[in-house]
């Protein structure tokens, strides 16, 4: 432990310090900032240099001063403790319990920011997870060991549809160790007791590791929030060999305490105010999804966020999307309509379902089928917004159909309410049901024998 | 000695001799950077690794050379981080993830590879010269040649078993003796000289329907994919990457996700040349830098592979490289231009984008070598628009210089219409100049046929702009006939299932075939039409039918499917028949 403490502090803004002659700081150093009435605040090193130093609070820095307040550097980098016993427990931004419990002994300190995985060492994940939502099972593959995203928007319900992946996914069977880090970043404290209550009611609290940076707790806490617990599932996965499903909510409002730091360091921005590199650091938290070779466990990810505006094209979807394997959108006119969980599965997409689906995993017929209800539901739409202008009466008998099925899938295979849980058979079943609303000839995306096996035309 | 750390770029004092774009070894840990701006006795370096936990006060030592690549035998096959670094020995020397200061030699320095004279003692060579050859994969021989630089003459050359740091001649020239070994350098910054540039004039066929009929990119051409995320870039890269007929093959992962390089990684060794029926790993290359993997690295990796490419085009070969993405690439530059504080220019990015930009592409070209032989290198770059929306500065500067623009459309993609490419608004400014070749290899009404096929496109997106209006029934037969056949183009020529053994390459004679069967068919519809068939009476008939699955026939059955559907095709004209 290093105990020097620096006082040469120049200048002191809402969430940073700016100190003179530090000695030999180290970059991303972590640093204790002690107050005068002996309140301690941590915060890390941003710009380490020989005459100046910059340093980034992570809580509030409401009655520092220059003069008193002193800075000392700790001499590593952000860690965290890992052993088996933070299953179970609840921990805030920062790591710390927050639970009541006791501080977490007996484990290795890991540093938060991680490694990348070499893309070398990386398997392919090809391990189907069942959700029991068919517009997710079916058209949007989940697979062990992806991230994919959920892209919601305010007023909806983001939360049942996560703690609905929670309840249901197979990855929670009996024989598999399985366990789930729940990072709460800027959540509302109604938002963090429906997720503690769901997770007890379903028994997964005992398997669950929570971290919580509530609205109102230190928003700098929210940009170190994910990296703790993404050191935490990847111990518990590849250490520990657990299938880990990763909860991250809310994603926007970590974009956000980012762009608060970027804005205070005065940095150019990139796109809408937010910093050039915000892509890289988002990259830095999905990337740590992913299996390895030779091992059991895998980190799964579902981060949710929403679009500010119910606009899919703002950066922090945008750039999400582009790291993502895939997203989940949410949508405001399936909401509107009362389909629940209302997913809009054209704009969803999941690009490891190839690897997840067909003989073996799923059924042989499942690509076929998903391409078959993508395409007739996306007909189905074109056709409905067509006659809404000229009228249902200028279609053809052919065309009336895909509108009357357009309905039908909405009604009967996308609303399935936040609680029914459907085998994968169910699925692909209801969806060839669906299909026998429509012609035979039309079905270019099917093979012949599948038609002969499953095809539910009289 | 380091002053300052600002995430990937660093400051130090007393660093021996420094020039610009020197490499230093940065660090008690001994991180990788280059020298990118002096400033009296300060050094800037940019740092090609996570600089967390680097101190002020630790040393930083010159090695005095720019970033450089090792060209050998033993490249192809292998997998490299953005500085060259294999991935494979990275993960032996740290384990599943990637630590800081790994220092590994790019290429296996112990193997001995069978080297075979193609020149003798006596003989003149200039820079550039062939003198020998190596069996490196069963797809490729791998020609030894003399550094740029050399020439002279040979006096002596051996033939035998030698690792790539053996000499294996000697060269004698006007400043003395130099020894050659099959392995040599180059800065990856600076492109590798050639004689002249030739008009590109030769397609690279890539076994997508779409870009060979309607959009082909010529050997030694330049082409843009710039389209939303889930609009199917990448791919479209990988299915290049794996089907174009392109004789080496760079793909630089620049950027994006480490599961869509493990998803390359692991199959490309099971799929099989179409043409040699050997494993398409062994003419390939992969460039890995992972958007979670260090920024600055990820700035080089572009280049790393350039220099790679161009390297086997001085072979002779036809070399394609692919680039995925280049938006985070020009991030990169915008991040670290950024942490150096220069002046931003449009959203941020630093004014020299585009020239950047233009300089990468300009090293594309069909060429004849320093050695006389004729090389190509195609270069194909994915750009990753925020929003989808190309108005910005790194999708506008790249179609500047890129002659081949391959459109993805987010609405196509989201009706799974792969390869969702719009055709009415993507381009090709080689048709002009692959006409010849066209004609020439396929048939001789190959661009009337297919000028006719776009036409039918290009009507269609008129007609429905009219029934948004008036409604389908409203429309002429004749309009009528036109959304018929638009939709079979759509449905069975342009969509292709990357997935499909079979569909995922379509030979170009195969193209012609469906092409010319679609005009067939629209030419019976027509005729029908005027003898007053109803369109709707087109529905599923058996020609229909028979092009659909056309595209899941194998070349071999293609001459006697076509004389099928030549009856089928007799039906149209026999409905009027039976009336």
């Amino acid at each position: 432990m290093n105990d020097v403490y620096y006082k040469d502090i120049k200048k002191i803004t809402n969430i940073l310090l700016f100190l003179e002659n530090v000695k030999n700081p180290a970059y991303n150093e972590l640093v204790e900032v002690e107050l005068e009435d002996g309140r301690v605040v941590s915060g890390q090193v941003l710009d380490a240099g020989e005459k100046f130093t910059v340093i980034q609070s992570f809580g509030e820095t409401t009655g520092m001063n220059i003069g008193t307040t002193k800075v000392r550097l700790t001499g590593e980098t952000a860690k965290f403790t890992v052993s088996e016993d933070i299953l179970g427990r609840v921990f805030n931004g920062l790591g710390e319990p927050m639970d009541g419990g006791p501080a977490v002994f007996n484990g290795e300190r890991r540093d938060i920011n991680g490694a990348p995985i070499n893309p070398y060492a990386r398997e392919e994940p090809s391990e189907f997870i069942q959700t029991g939502i068919s517009s997710i099972d079916a058209m949007n593959t989940l697979v062990r060991g992806q991230k994919l995203p959920i892209f919601s928007a305010s007023g909806m319900k983001h939360n049942q549809l996560a703690v609905q992946i929670v309840r249901q996914a197979k990855i929670l069977g009996e024989n598999e160790k399985f366990a789930i880090v729940f990072g709460g970043i800027g959540i509302t404290s109604e938002a963090a007791n429906f997720f503690k209550s769901e997770f007890e009611n379903s028994g997964a609290l005992v398997r669950t590791v929570a971290f919580l940076n509530l609205s109102s707790s230190p928003s700098m806490e929210r940009i170190i929030l994910p990296r703790i617990a993404l050191t935490a599932a990847e111990y518990l996965a590849h250490d520990k060999g657990m299938q880990v499903l990763v909860i991250l909510t809310d994603m926007t409002n970590y974009c956000e305490g980012l762009k608060e730091i970027s804005a205070a360091r005065e940095e150019v921005p990139g796109r809408r105010g937010y910093p050039g590199y915000m892509y890289t650091d988002l990259a830095s938290i999905f990337e740590r999804a992913g299996k390895i070779k030779e091992k059991e466990g895998s980190v799964t990810m579902i981060p949710l966020l929403t679009m500010p505006g119910d606009d899919i094209t703002h950066p922090i979807p945008d750039l999400t999307g582009y790291i993502t394997e895939g997203q989940i959108v949410m949508s405001r006119d399936l909401e509107k309509k009362g389909v629940s969980p209302n997913i809009d599965v054209l704009t969803s997409l999941s690009r490891l379902m190839n690897q997840g689906i067909g003989d073996g995993k799923t059924r042989e017929d499942h690509r076929n089928v998903a391409n078959q209800l993508f395409a007739a539901y996306a007909r189905g739409k074109d056709l409905k917004s067509l006659a809404e202008v000229v009228g249902e009466g200028a279609l053809s008998e052919s065309d009336k159909k895909f509108v009357k099925f357009f309905d039908v899938f909405e009604k009967k295979f996308v609303n399935q309410g936040y609680d029914q849980d459907r085998t994968i058979t169910e699925t692909l079943d209801l969806g060839w049901e669906l299909l026998s609303m429509l012609d035979k000839s039309e079905m270019k995306r099917l093979k012949g024998a599948e038609i002969e096996k499953y095809g539910k035309w009289k | 000695m380091i002053t300052r750390i600002s995430g990937a770029v660093v400051e130090a004092i007393d660093v021996d001799k420094p020039k610009m774009n020197d490499i230093v070894r940065v660090g008690d840990a001994g991180l990788i950077g280059e020298i990118v701006r002096l400033h009296e006795d300060k050094v800037v370096i940019q740092v090609y690794e996570d600089t967390t936990d680097l101190r002020v006060g630790e040393k930083a030592v010159n090695t005095y050379a720019p970033l450089s690549v090792k060209l050998a035998p033993g490249l192809l096959g292998s997998i490299f981080d953005g500085v060259q670094r294999p991935l494979e020995k990275i993960m032996e020397e740290s384990g599943d993830f990637i630590q800081k200061g790994v220092n590994v030699d790019p290429l296996d320095t112990g193997k001995r590879w069978k080297f075979n004279p193609k020149a003798k003692a006596g003989d003149e060579v200039g820079q550039g010269s062939i003198i020998g050859d190596v069996d490196e994969t069963s797809l490729v021989k791998h020609k030894v040649l003399v550094p740029v630089g050399i020439s002279g003459t040979i006096e002596s050359i051996e033939e035998g078993e030698f690792t790539i740091n053996d000499t294996i001649a000697v060269i004698k020239t006007e400043k003395g003796k130099s020894e050659i070994k099959m392995m040599q350098e180059w800065p990856v910054r600076k492109s590798r000289p050639v004689v002249e540039k030739f008009p590109p004039n030769i397609p690279l066929i890539t076994g997508q329907r779409v870009l060979d009929t309607f959009f082909p990119v010529a050997k030694g051409g330049t082409a843009a994919i710039p389209g939303p995320f889930g609009s199917g870039k990448t791919v479209t890269q990988n299915a290049l990457a794996k089907w174009s007929d392109a004789d080496i093959i760079v793909y630089v992962g620049c950027g994006e996700r480490g599961n869509e390089m493990t998803e390359m990684l692991s199959s490309l060794p099971k799929l099989k040349d179409p043409k040699s029926g050997k494993p398409l790993m062994n003419r390939t290359i992969l460039i890995a830098n992972t958007s979670n993997m260090p920024v600055a690295a990820r700035e080089a990796s572009i280049y790393t592979g350039a220099a790679i490419a161009e390297y086997y085009r001085d072979m002779g070969y036809n070399v394609a490289l692919m680039a995925d993405s280049t938006s985070r690439w020009a991030e990169a530059l915008r991040e670290l231009s950024g942490r150096l504080e220069e002046m931003p220019g449009e959203e941020g990015y630093p004014a020299y984008l585009s020239s950047k930009i233009a300089e990468f592409y300009e090293r594309a070209g069909r060429v004849k070598t320093l050695s006389g032989k004729t090389g190509s290198l195609t270069l194909i770059g994915a750009v990753s628009p925020p929003g989808g929306d190309i108005s910005e500065p790194v999708a506008q500067s790249t179609l500047r210089v890129t002659r081949v623009f391959w459109a993805l459309d987010a609405s196509l993609a989201n009706a799974r219409h792969f390869p969702s490419i719009n055709w009415l608004n993507s381009y090709s400014l080689y048709e002009e100049d692959l006409k010849d070749w066209y004609e020439t290899n396929v048939n001789k009404g190959w661009s009337p046929l297919k000028m006719e096929l776009m036409g039918v496109l290009a009507r269609e997106a008129e007609v429905n702009e009219v029934v948004q209006l008036v409604g389908y029934d409203a429309l002429a037969e004749s309009d009528k006939l036109t959304l018929d056949i638009a939709k079979v183009i759509r449905e069975d020529f342009l969509q292709q299932n990357a997935f499909d053994d079979i569909d995922a390459f379509t030979s170009i004679t195969k193209q012609y075939n469906i092409l010319n069967s679609i005009k067939r068919l629209m030419e019976a519809e027509r005729k029908a039409v005027e003898n007053q068939i109803p369109v709707s009476r087109f529905q599923g008939i058996k020609a229909k039918e028979m092009i659909a699955k056309m595209k899941l026939v194998t070349d071999d059955r293609l001459d006697d499917y076509v004389k099928e559907f030549d009856g089928a095709l007799g039906e149209i004209n026999a409905k009027k028949e039976a009336e």
